[in-house]
């Protein structure tokens, strides 16, 4: 009769094993798919930025400085990115934060010349610079919150008994260090369309 | 806070997938007891005749209701969504060709990324009205549609926010219980005006012949029976939509505010949204559970209780925007940008 019991026991300790193995791995690609997912939009930003700057090269002869921080900020945040997983994001991170920094310089400066943005394509590569940054964000935010919830169940009881079988180790959050780029939401104010 | 709406969302869908079964089992109960109703009514109504007369015993009203049932739910099922849009005139947006059509794909996308579910179908409703619907049977089989006049009326943040309403829809399996239900109350209206005809000239027929003798009354008590649910069919069709879909614009409002981080913003659409008074034209009756507000401008959605829950297919717009204030002032608190009350 202990034997059953024992038995019971144990097969249930097995069965919740299984589960918990099957939602780490779950969560752990979850993580991965959720990190490629700001690795394509990055990806986008780093291809729009050179058409961008192309677009307002002739118009903006007297603003070379900043053109000239957004294609480095840019190309530091290309060779950065070139070998980075979710381990080894603090360098990419602050790549991208600078380029991010540099961006926000660049439109600040755009939003003072109206007529730049009445020529040509610039309104619209604008918009489309405005839905990139938009997207790295939320791929970001849906990035932390994935990882979030992988951390959380392995550091919970019981789960966190199997986090080691299941090769779970804790994923880097990524974060904002800069003061400077908390302040990007309130320039990107300026840029929306006048409803 | 994510765990906690991560698990919720999870049964969420378990509860938006079993709905849709129990929702097309009923469907097709409901048609089957109508033929079977028939079937016994005459039954009853033959049973006394004489031997040469016809004697009804074979349930083949009841047969062929049931597999027409059971058809329409299949037909329905499988065209809900194209159905839903055809019937409110949408046009897809394929290739943007304005700045704000530009503009509508970018905030899906961006949206699409935040949820984390593909891409949906843009489509464009061209009405005046501001308003917007989400439809579809599964995450990676769905649509949005905008109106024209939401188009205009919103800036970009605004725009996301609805977009973010709708993809929040789309994500708990919501669109795939309203599509559902949106083919069935169509097709039961239908129904109704066909068969309605039918059985009013049948009727007629029907008092002509011969009377019964003991089971008179068992006769008329199945009739009267069978001729309520026939009247009310679209009625109770109406009361499910509307039932269904009341709780899920919170939980979808909340889900959009998750989203984008950003409730006043969707706090402000829907402001917008109810201020411009007039009723969305295009989009009917039978969708009219699919919107983020009720196009038809019913006033039943001014009121809670038990009353507006039965008649209303949206919750009342001050409630709504007052929960999200709600949200924005627990965001600025946790983030110690308010001052401590």
């Amino acid at each position: 009769m202990g034997g059953v019991i024992l038995l019971i026991i144990l097969a249930v300790i097995v069965l919740y094993g299984i589960g918990a193995y099957n939602g780490l791995v779950n969560l752990k690609n979850q993580t991965l798919n959720a990190f490629k997912q700001i690795d394509v939009q990055l990806k986008r930003r780093h291809d729009l930025i050179p058409n961008l700057v192309n677009a307002v090269k002739g118009a903006m002869d007297f603003e070379k400085s900043t053109l000239e921080a957004v294609i480095q900020a840019r190309n530091q945040a290309v060779s950065a990115g070139a070998n980075a997983g979710p381990d080894a994001m603090k360098q990419m991170a602050a790549a991208e934060n600078q380029l991010t920094a540099a961006l926000s310089r660049f439109n600040v400066v755009v939003e003072q010349y109206p007529q730049l943005k009445a020529t040509g394509n610039v309104g619209q590569l604008q918009e489309e610079l405005t839905s990139t940054e938009n997207r790295i964000s939320f791929a970001r935010q849906a990035y932390n919150d994935t990882a979030t919830q992988y951390n959380i169940k392995q550091q919970q009881f019981p789960t966190n008994m199997f986090a080691g079988i299941a090769k779970a180790s804790p994923a880097e959050l990524w974060e904002i260090t800069d003061e400077g780029e908390r302040a990007v939401p309130q320039v990107d104010l300026s840029m929306k369309p006048k409803a | 806070m994510t765990d906690d709406t991560g698990l919720n969302l999870f049964q969420q869908q378990e509860a938006n997938r079993r709905r849709t079964v129990w929702l097309v089992i009923a469907f097709v109960l409901f048609f089957a007891w109508l033929g079977f109703g028939g079937d016994f009514a005459y039954w009853l109504a033959t049973a006394d005749a004489g031997p040469a007369a016809y004697h009804h015993t074979f349930p083949w009203f009841g047969l062929i209701m049931t597999a027409i049932g059971a058809g329409i739910a299949r037909y329905g099922f499988a065209t809900g969504p194209n159905k839903v849009l055809w019937s409110t005139g949408a046009v897809e947006v394929v290739d943007p060709q304005t700045d704000k059509e530009r503009q509508l794909v970018n905030v899906v996308e961006e949206m699409a990324i935040a949820a984390g579910v593909p891409r949906p179908r843009i489509w464009i409703v061209p009405d005046p009205d501001p308003n917007a619907f989400a439809t579809g049977l599964d995450q990676s089989h769905a649509h949005i549609a905008v109106t024209q006049g939401l188009l205009d009326l919103c800036n970009r943040d605004e725009l996301q926010a609805v977009v973010a309403h709708e993809l929040g829809h789309v994500k708990n399996l919501d669109v795939r219980l309203m599509t559902t239900l949106a083919a069935l109350v169509g097709a039961v209206a239908l129904m109704h005006d066909g068969v309605g005809r039918l059985l009013s000239s049948g009727g007629r027929i029907g008092s002509r012949g011969g009377r019964g003798k003991g089971g008179g009354v068992v006769i008329i008590v199945v009739l009267v029976l069978w001729v309520i649910s026939w009247i009310l069919a679209p009625l109770i069709a109406q009361f499910l939509a509307m039932a269904v879909s009341r709780k899920r614009e919170y939980l979808a409002d909340a889900m959009g505010a998750q989203f984008t981080r950003n409730p006043m913003a969707l706090a402000s659409a829907l402001t917008k949204i109810d201020a411009a008074e007039a009723p969305t034209t295009s989009i009917k009756r039978g969708a009219a559970h699919l919107c983020i507000a009720d196009p038809l401008g019913r006033r039943a959605n001014l009121h809670e209780g038990a009353l507006a829950d039965l008649f209303a297919t949206h919750p009342p717009m001050a409630a709504r925007v007052a929960r999200l204030k709600g949200m924005a002032y627990q965001r600025l608190k946790a983030e110690g940008q308010f001052p401590a009350a």
